[in-house]
C-alpha cells in the first residue's frame, strides 16, 4: 500500500528534476530545507530522523540534491522526505514537506481491534513493516 | 515569413544566428567594458577573460544549434602578488558566467582555509560540504588556497578538504565553478604536491604587478570615487610616493595605495580641523594638498635612514 503523506503524495513519484524545481521554489522564498528519513511509516510518527543539519543560506537546489543523493546511498531502502522551514516572523514553521524516496515494497497497514469494557471495540492501525526491528524493515541491512 | 522564423526558433536546432544580436542579448559586452573601465592595467588578465567569454558565447550558440559538446571546465586559478585584484576579478567572472548561463545563480562564496578545514576528526567533511552547498550554482572563491595543504603535517585535515573539493569539482562541473587564488610561488608548490588540482583547472591566470603609472591611475580612480582630488603639487608628490613605497618591504600593490589614501585623508582632515577659524569651501574639503602626502613615513625613511 502506497503511503500518502505530505505534498504531491497522490502523484507519481517526483523525478530528480521535479524535486530540484520544488527545492528551488523553497530556496527562492528563503526557507531552510531539511532532509529526514524513517522506516516507521505510521502517519502519526512525527519523529523522523534528520540527515545532517537544516540547510540554511543555500542559493541553488544542486546543494540539496547532493545531500539527498548521499542520504539515498545510505538509507535508500527507507522513506526520505524533504521539508522546508520558514523562519520569518508569524510563520516559524514548516511550509512544505514531501516524500522523495520510498521503499520498493510497502507492506501497508493492518487494522487492530482492541476489546475494552465489555463489548466495546477500539481500533488502531499498525504498519506491517514495524513488526520487524528497526533497520531491517524494508529488506535493508 | 514571420511564421517561418517563429517555427525556426522553436526547440529544433537553429541554422543561423546573428552573432551581434546574441552578444547584445547576453549583455556581457557591458560587463567586459566595465572591466576595462574600472580595472586598470592587468592586460593579460583581461585578454584571458575576453577569450573565456568568447568561448562561452560560442559554446552557448553551439548548444542552440544542437552541436553537442561537453560542458567546458571553468575552474580557474588566479596567481599574483598581494593587491593585484584577484578577488575583484573573481567577482566579475562570476557575473560574466552568470550572464552567459554557465552558473545558475552567480553568487560568489569567498572562503579561506578556516571555513573549509575542521579542527578535529570528522569535522572537516561536513564543513567543506556546507560551503560547497552554499556555493552551488555560483562561484566558490578559495583565497590563499595553498594553506589547504600543509606538507609538514601528514595528519593535517586539509587533505580531506582537498579530496572532497576535487571530487565535487569533477562530478558537479555544471553546478559550481571553483576559483583558487594565491601568491604565485606558493601556488606552484601547492599544485606540485596536488597534481589532481592542476589538471582539473583549465585556466591558470597570472596577475602581473602594476606599473607606477597604473598605480597612480588606480589612486586617481579611488579618490574620484571618494570625492577627493589631488592638487597638481600633491599629484607630483604622490607620484614620488609611489616610486618610494614600491622599494620598501611589504608593498602590496593596489592595497597599499588604498591604505596610503586612507592615511592621507586622515591627515587632510586633521589639517582642516587644526584651523577652526577658517571658512571652508567644497573645494577645500575635496582637495588633497602636497603636505598631506609629504607627511608620510615613506618620505621620512629616506631622510633618516
Amino acid at each position: 500500500m502506497r503511503v500518502t503523506q505530505g505534498c504531491f503524495s497522490f502523484l507519481p513519484d517526483l523525478t530528480d528534476e521535479q524535486i530540484s524545481r520544488q527545492v528551488q521554489y523553497c530556496l527562492g522564498h528563503g526557507w531552510a530545507v531539511n532532509i529526514e528519513f524513517t522506516d516507521d511509516p505510521h502517519p502519526r510518527n512525527n519523529f523522523w530522523e534528520m540527515w545532517g543539519l537544516p540547510m540554511f543560506d543555500l542559493r541553488d537546489a544542486a546543494g540539496v540534491l547532493m545531500e539527498l543523493n548521499e542520504c539515498r546511498k545510505v538509507y535508500g531502502d527507507r522513506y526520505i522526505r524533504l521539508s522546508a522551514f520558514d523562519s520569518s516572523h508569524g510563520w516559524e514553521s514548516v511550509r512544505i514537506s514531501f516524500i522523495v524516496n520510498r521503499p520498493k515494497q510497502e507492506p501497508g497497514f493492518r487494522l487492530e481491534r482492541h476489546e475494552v469494557n465489555g463489548r466495546n471495540i477500539r481500533y488502531t492501525t499498525k504498519s506491517y513493516a514495524v513488526d520487524r526491528p528497526e533497520g531491517q524493515r524494508y529488506g535493508g541491512s | 515569413m514571420n511564421a517561418l522564423a517563429a517555427a525556426d526558433s522553436g526547440s529544433a536546432p537553429v541554422e543561423q544566428i546573428d552573432l551581434r544580436r546574441e552578444f547584445n542579448e547576453v549583455g556581457i559586452g557591458e560587463v567586459l567594458d566595465q572591466l576595462d573601465r574600472e580595472l586598470i592595467g592587468l592586460k593579460p588578465v583581461k585578454t584571458r577573460i575576453r577569450e573565456i567569454a568568447s568561448l562561452l558565447l560560442i559554446e552557448r550558440i553551439r548548444k542552440r544549434m544542437g552541436l553537442t559538446s561537453e560542458v567546458p571546465t571553468l575552474h580557474m586559478s588566479f596567481t599574483g602578488n598581494p593587491g593585484t585584484g584577484k578577488t575583484t576579478v573573481a567577482l566579475r567572472i562570476a557575473s560574466i558566467l552568470h550572464k552567459l548561463g554557465f552558473v545558475r545563480r552567480g553568487q560568489v562564496v569567498s572562503v579561506t582555509r578556516d571555513e573549509l578545514v575542521g579542527q578535529y576528526i570528522g569535522h572537516t567533511a561536513p564543513k567543506t560540504k556546507e560551503i560547497l552547498k552554499k556555493a552551488m550554482g555560483g562561484v566558490l572563491f578559495i583565497d590563499e588556497a595553498y594553506y589547504l595543504h600543509r606538507p609538514d603535517n601528514e595528519r593535517d585535515y586539509g587533505q580531506e578538504a582537498i579530496e572532497i573539493l576535487l571530487q565535487v569539482m569533477e562530478s558537479q562541473r555544471e553546478d559550481l565553478v571553483v576559483i583558487l587564488a594565491g601568491y604565485g610561488d606558493r601556488m606552484d608548490k601547492f599544485f606540485a604536491s596536488n597534481p589532481g588540482f592542476r589538471s582539473r583547472i583549465a585556466h591558470h591566470i597570472d596577475f602581473p604587478d602594476y606599473a607606477d603609472d597604473e598605480l597612480f591611475a588606480i589612486a586617481d580612480l579611488m579618490l574620484g570615487e571618494m570625492n577627493y582630488k589631488f592638487t597638481p603639487d600633491a599629484r607630483d608628490a604622490f607620484v614620488r610616493y609611489i616610486a618610494l613605497r614600491k622599494t620598501q618591504p611589504l608593498f602590496s600593490n593596489a592595497r597599499s595605495i588604498r591604505n596610503a589614501l586612507d592615511r592621507i585623508r586622515l591627515r587632510q582632515a586633521n589639517r582642516l580641523v587644526a584651523d577652526l577659524d577658517r571658512v571652508l569651501t567644497a573645494d577645500d574639503i575635496m582637495s588633497i594638498e602636497p603636505s598631506d602626502v609629504l607627511a608620510s613615513r615613506v618620505f621620512g625613511a629616506i631622510q633618516n635612514p
